[in-house]
């Protein structure tokens, strides 16, 4: 062997040495820091959870997608919350809420001692500063791109364009808050446990320019609050958000309120495809993630994951759009839609584990659920007489579909779409389908009434038949285009007066009859089914309560060996 | 050369004037649009309409193109509306595009190390169990699609065996210093050595499934040329002149194979920039690839702006690095 070639094999040999050693180094390292290394078991250690997209902000008053809400739940608080594992009401920041004869007077006792995390006081001074920041947005801050939830359930701003239910926030005393509005909805106060209101420390605001936000080139810039700073008064503080790393760090806020959180940290690690979430989870690399797709349920139950499923809160249905196509206008041809459908096979054959048949437009947890409505057992036969009734026996329709994308109410768009198709041509109707990438044209043609049939569905923001049916057929130019028929207009007004109605038990009667109009007269789509999506952790994760808002707190939670 | 340069660039500069011509056309005439991602499925044909307007997205595209090119020149290229929301797409191509360059790095290190001697010991031992297996081995490598690849390799390695990470740039919570945004890089200037190796131990799985077309591709141009450069007249002269095998090997033969081996490594930059795309959504890797496909699916029109500009100026760039190094490699090229 000659000099050099020695010298060659040496210098090879030591760099496969170093590759060997930097590795194993690498490996050993890599394990010190891996979600789930746990601190004493009951009390301590690290949560990582997989997200499935990146938050929009952490100013949760500019958020309406939901993996910012899942972190800002952590974050901060509202005056009122949900009790766990429920749809329910409950106390939060506010220990209870009353209302005056009138319902238009809102008075909230609040929890005394509690501080934000920049160690300021919660009071009702603080309560109101939040609330006028809200109303007192001005340019971008009024988008309904930025500001949803407010423009959805407020309405306007302080400055009149748009009437308002907000009226003004007053101070009684420290510990109290009184909140008036312009007119009665049964929404309120239940629309305050949506994270868009919670509470934020007004000093944070104020320092860190938090209404800076500016519309720019095709969309919004945000503050630096809106970034790095959110202050809350919840169980866990804001540490930082990786973005090259794609993880959000937050640690346990040792002020709390109440029990501190038994995790040291919590990390959201954001894996945008379903199966590397799932595969991160097989690998211990987090330690749980939403929405597993139902198709593994059963596989991640046989590899000892803990899989709990929601009870459903959400609503899958065809809609129609009555502006087109004049057949849609006709009731009978609507009925006859309802009656071709197959829902039973549909939903055992399509839908996940639990999944129901839906008799109306929302959850039997919500108030005005009534099982008296009319229903539409599959029967082609009827279909097809009814559509021969409306002189449609040859009916045709435009049926759209979305492709990439997968929602609660509706994981397998295609599956769904081709059993209804398959019913609707079984009943004589012939189905001309519109396939769409979801945010490339299908919301776009199906919010601005292209289609005649489309599949669409909604979950709960909060436990009111407003924000379902109001939400949908409160407007007659909508994607349901109602004013093509000459009860449009009237089920708007029965809708505006039904959650303008003062007292609950008449309320709740007056959605019952809503719902049986809905059903039997008006028809303006045909419910489906309500799904119930699901969630996985790790054996090691004890102490989390499935939210069928999927509005998960990780205080109560835990994480061992 | 200098002249040759500066031509080279100027065509560039015509490249890319003519390609954000075409791709603020081509995106906004696709369906759908941002007003989708910010609005979600909550939103009314009104509120559609105001915020296109808002946005000035209900003006006629050679409108917005001004508009956007008015921001441009000062640095302003716009803000992500799905990607990364808020973020100026500049800051996000910033942010993102070194994971994407240590991966595309360390796939083609893997693939012209393996590669080219490899190819060189096939083509020297022809039709041998070598060659065979090489050559069998490099078309697995052009037919099996890298998002498969990236599968199974994970599946493998990460998911069954445990050895290396599913997912991610670097272990989540991991106390590490940026510096650069190049990770293994970053924990080697702060001496955070298990940072580095942490960060490095996340690159191997996606390297080597993205390094599989090069690796074939490398390898049997290697392979080719050598073959190629073994017949020449040259070669032959040089071995009846005596010349020890070394330095036929070293002068002769390799020096002239590598100059199609170094064009085909040039023109798979393009191959490993479109292959990031998958490899990055596979593994997680918050690089340009998965900030565009992304990108897409959300209609994010400045962040695919600028991400598919980026990558034609780096293709660009690269291959006119080539371009330069022939004259290094070939002195009958300076010429």
């Amino acid at each position: 062997m000659t000099r050099s070639r020695q010298t060659r094999l040496r210098q090879l040999t030591a760099l496969a040495a170093v590759a060997a050693v930097s590795l194993s180094a690498c490996a050993a390292s890599g394990r010190d820091g891996e979600g789930g290394a746990a601190g004493d078991g009951q009390r301590g250690g690290t949560l990582t959870f997989g997200a499935a997209g990146a938050p929009d902000l952490f100013d949760p008053f500019y958020a309406s997608d939901g993996e910012t809400f899942r972190v800002s739940r952590q974050i901060f608080e509202g005056l009122v919350g949900f009790e766990p594992g429920t749809a329910e009401l409950g106390p939060e920041l506010a220990t209870g809420w009353s209302s005056s004869a009138d319902g238009l007077t809102w008075t909230f006792p609040l929890r005394r001692g509690v501080k934000f995390h920049d160690g300021t006081d919660f009071n009702a001074d603080a309560v109101c500063s939040n609330f006028q920041r809200m109303f007192n947005q001005t340019g971008a801050g009024q988008n309904p791109a930025l500001s949803y939830y407010w423009s959805e359930n407020f309405g306007g701003f302080a400055d009149g364009v748009e009437p308002s239910l907000y009226d003004s926030c007053t101070a009684a005393n420290p510990a109290t808050a009184v909140i008036k509005l312009t007119r009665v909805t049964g929404k309120f106060p239940a629309l305050l446990a949506l994270p868009s209101f919670s509470m934020q420390s007004p000093a944070a605001l104020e320092q860190h320019d938090a209404n800076n936000v500016q519309a720019q080139g095709d969309g919004f810039s945000y503050p630096a609050y809106a970034r790095e700073h959110p202050t809350g008064t919840g169980p866990f503080r804001f540490v930082g958000y990786d973005e090259a790393n794609g993880t959000i760090e937050l640690a346990r806020f040792d002020g709390y309120r109440g029990e501190t959180s038994k995790l040291d940290r919590l990390i959201f690690r954001i894996i945008p495809d379903e199966t590397a979430r799932r595969q991160a989870l097989q690998a211990g690399e987090i330690d749980g993630y939403d929405l597993p797709n139902p198709a593994d349920w059963q596989t991640l139950r046989d590899d000892g994951f803990n899989l709990r499923v929601r009870d459903p809160f959400n609503v899958l249905y065809l809609g129609i759009t009555q502006k087109n196509n004049p057949a849609l206008t006709d009731l009978r041809v609507r009925q006859a839609l309802a009656y071709a459908l197959d829902r039973e096979t549909l939903v055992s054959s399509a839908l996940p584990d639990g999944a129901e048949v839906a008799k109306e437009f929302y959850p039997d947890t919500v108030p005005g659920y009534t099982e008296d409505v009319q229903e539409y057992p599959h029967d082609p036969e009827r279909a097809r007489q009814l559509l021969a009734e409306a002189g449609q026996p040859n009916l045709t329709v435009n049926f759209y579909w979305p492709t990439e994308v997968s929602r609660p109410y509706m994981p397998d768009p295609q599956s769904i779409f081709g059993a209804i198709r398959e019913d609707l041509e079984a009943a004589g109707v012939t189905v001309n389908p519109v396939s769409k990438p979801w945010n490339g044209g299908y919301l776009d043609d199906v919010d601005n009434a292209r289609a005649d049939l489309f599949l669409l569905g909604w979950t709960g923001d909060y436990n009111s038949p407003d924000n379902f049916i109001g939400t949908f057929f409160g407007s007659t130019d909508s994607r349901f285009w109602t004013q093509a028929s000459p009860w449009g207009q009237q089920l708007g007004t029965e809708l505006q007066a039904a959650d303008s109605e003062v007292d609950e038990q008449t309320r709740i009667g007056m959605y019952e009859e809503l719902n049986r109009k809905l059903m039997a007269e008006y028809l303006p789509a045909v419910p489906i089914s309500h799904s119930p999506p699901a969630i996985v952790v790790s054996e090691d994760v004890q102490g989390l309560v499935p939210s069928p808002l999927t509005a998960e707190e990780f205080g109560p939670v835990s994480i061992s060996g | 050369m200098l002249n040759y340069t500066v031509r080279r660039l100027a065509q560039l500069l015509l490249v890319v004037a003519a390609l954000s011509v075409l791709l603020f056309a081509w995106l906004r005439s696709l369906p759908g649009g941002p007003v989708s991602a910010l609005l979600g499925d909550r939103a009314t044909a009104e509120t559609r309409r105001q915020l296109e307007i808002a946005l000035g997205l209900d003006q006629p595209i050679y409108v917005q193109y001004v508009r956007f090119l008015g921001r441009a020149v000062t640095g302003d290229f716009g803000v992500s509306t799905g990607v990364q929301p808020g973020d100026t797409a500049l800051s996000i191509f910033v942010q993102r595009f070194p994971a994407t360059v240590e991966l595309a790095i360390l796939a083609l290190l893997l693939a012209v190390a393996a590669g080219i001697p490899l190819g060189y010991l096939a083509a020297r031992r022809r039709g041998g169990w070598l060659d065979n297996a090489g050559v069998a081995g490099s078309l697995v490598g052009v037919a099996v699609p890298v998002f498969f690849l990236a599968f199974l390799l994970k599946f493998a390695f990460a998911v069954q065996l445990g050895w290396l990470p599913t997912s991610g740039r670097q272990t989540a919570g991991i106390d590490a210093t940026r510096v650069t945004g190049f990770f293994v890089l970053d924990g080697m200037l702060t001496r955070e050595w298990d940072a580095a190796g942490d960060a490095l131990q996340h690159l191997v799985l996606p390297a080597l499934a993205l390094s599989s077309i090069p690796f074939a591709v490398v390898f049997r141009i290697t392979r080719g040329a050598v073959l190629d450069v073994l017949d020449e007249d040259y070669v032959r002269t040089a071995y009846a002149k005596g010349l020890t095998d070394r330095v036929i090997r070293g002068r002769h033969v390799l020096r002239n194979a590598m100059l199609p081996v170094v064009t085909t490594i040039g023109l798979q930059t393009g191959a490993l920039l479109s292959g990031a795309v998958l490899t990055e959504r596979v593994f997680a890797l918050q690089g340009v690839g998965q900030a565009l496909a992304r990108g897409f699916e959300l209609r994010d029109y400045a962040v695919l702006q600028i991400v598919i500009i980026a990558a034609a100026i780096v293709y660009v760039f690269v291959n006119l690095l080539v371009d330069l190094s022939y004259a290094v490699i070939d002195p009958r090229v300076r010429t």
